[in-house]
């Protein structure tokens, strides 16, 4: 970056705080040696304390941006008041809707965000759930531009976890250890946030009957095997856990695997 | 013949948190099983407890009655005289016909005598080296 006189960054928001923590150890500061100026961040949920953290430590404009694979990617950006994030109305027709009747909210209501592409060519998408929650904002912002806003997105309406930035779904992992026979189905997903301001995945499973557990070797490499597979199906690193049968919760109607310590 | 130095060893899986091999110990004791060799390779999160007892059947069955992972593995006891030297003669003896020794361990007892259990990667080979150079075997 301080090479190519680097102005603006886009990346995930942990990733940000990672780099800059990674430069100040290599004696850089994002700050005062480089040129950068702004970064658009998205990927993954971060709070306004996150964007203070950036905003200080990058001695940068820190802005939230949203988009979806389906959708083309990062899209949709905040304006320099950074306050909810602008669609373009010309090119795409957003809805909010209740994700468990389906019905159309108003403005200021909390719901799943639906979009409609007016433009897009080849892959164009009718209604399509994002499966992300947010509120609609259509008040004229106070950067002068009427497209509406969305806030910040509040969570989701499925199980889908993000992992670094990546969409990661309970179900996925369940599907690779139902073929690992050493395994039983149970599992906990455990998410923390180390100091380097990374995610960090951990999948807890259980031994079953069919496990053959002589040597510390034979469990590592089952952990290891085990972690190759859901890195080959997720494109996530997971830390794997090996824990005795009968050790993780069990539930009674629908399960939370996820227990997310994560605090942004 | 072989079957006669083989040993069949209990391997239990235990996490490792306190109450953990007292929770193992407890069946064991429960069931009135007497054990004859044992120790436990750890590895961070977890510990592998392996163990030579009197009736291994009932000891598999009671562990894996309540929950948990229990493998038998095949391995070979070896008798000595407790003094210096058994357990070089032997690692010495499977050395040098290039048998690899996974792990071993040792106890003592009946005052002079000690039990070497020793899993190694080539068991028939094993066998037929220690019995050619005349050692004592356990049955």
């Amino acid at each position: 970056m301080k090479d190519l006189k680097t102005t603006v960054i886009a990346c995930t928001p942990s990733y940000m705080l990672y780099l800059t923590e990674y430069a100040s150890k290599m004696g850089v500061s994002l700050k005062d040696d480089t040129k950068l100026r702004a970064g658009i961040f998205g990927a993954e949920p971060w709070s306004e304390e996150t964007r203070k953290r950036i905003e200080e430590k990058a001695g940068i404009d820190a802005y939230d941006v949203y988009g979806t694979s389906e959708l083309s990617g990062p899209l949709f950006t905040e304006c320099e008041e950074k306050c909810g994030i602008h669609i373009w109305a010309d090119h795409f027709l957003i809805e909010i809707i209740d994700p468990e009747t389906g019905e159309r909210l108003g403005e200021g209501e909390k719901g799943e965000l639906v979009v409609t592409t007016l433009s897009k060519e080849a892959l164009p998408l009718i209604r399509w759930r994002t499966g992300d929650i947010t509120v609609i904002e259509s008040e004229k912002c106070a950067c002068g531009r009427t497209h509406p806003r969305i806030m910040r997105i509040l969570g989701r309406a499925d199980d889908m976890i993000i992992v670094r930035g990546v969409n990661v779904f309970p179900s996925q992992i369940e599907h690779v250890l139902m073929q690992i026979p050493e395994v039983g189905e149970h599992y906990m997903i455990i998410l923390d946030r180390a100091e380097n301001g990374l995610d960090v995945m951990t999948v807890q499973v259980e031994l079953s009957e069919k496990a053959e557990v002589d040597r510390v070797s034979d469990i590592l490499e089952l952990e290891k095997r085990i972690a190759e597979k859901l890195k080959s199906v997720l494109n996530v690193t997971a830390k794997v856990e090996v824990v005795n049968p009968g050790t993780l919760q069990r539930f009674e109607g629908k399960a939370k695997r996820v227990i997310d310590r994560r605090k942004i | 013949m072989l079957e006669d130095y083989v040993i069949r060893q209990l391997s239990v899986f235990v996490e490792n948190k306190p109450g953990r091999l007292a929770a193992v110990t407890e069946i064991l004791y429960k069931e009135k099983i007497n054990i004859k060799a044992f120790t436990i390779a750890e590895a961070g999160d977890f510990g592998i407890i392996r163990m030579v007892v009197d009736r291994t059947d009932d000891a598999y069955r009671c562990l894996k009655d309540a929950g948990f992972t229990v493998t038998l593995t095949r391995v070979l006891g070896v008798e000595v005289e407790d003094e210096p030297g058994g357990l070089y003669r032997i690692a010495k003896a499977l050395g040098e016909q290039g048998i690899n020794i996974e792990y071993v361990y040792a106890f003592t007892y009946g005052g002079d005598k000690a039990l070497i259990i020793l899993r190694v990667d080539d068991l028939e080979k094993a066998a037929e080296i220690l019995e050619s150079r005349g050692m004592l075997y356990k049955g």
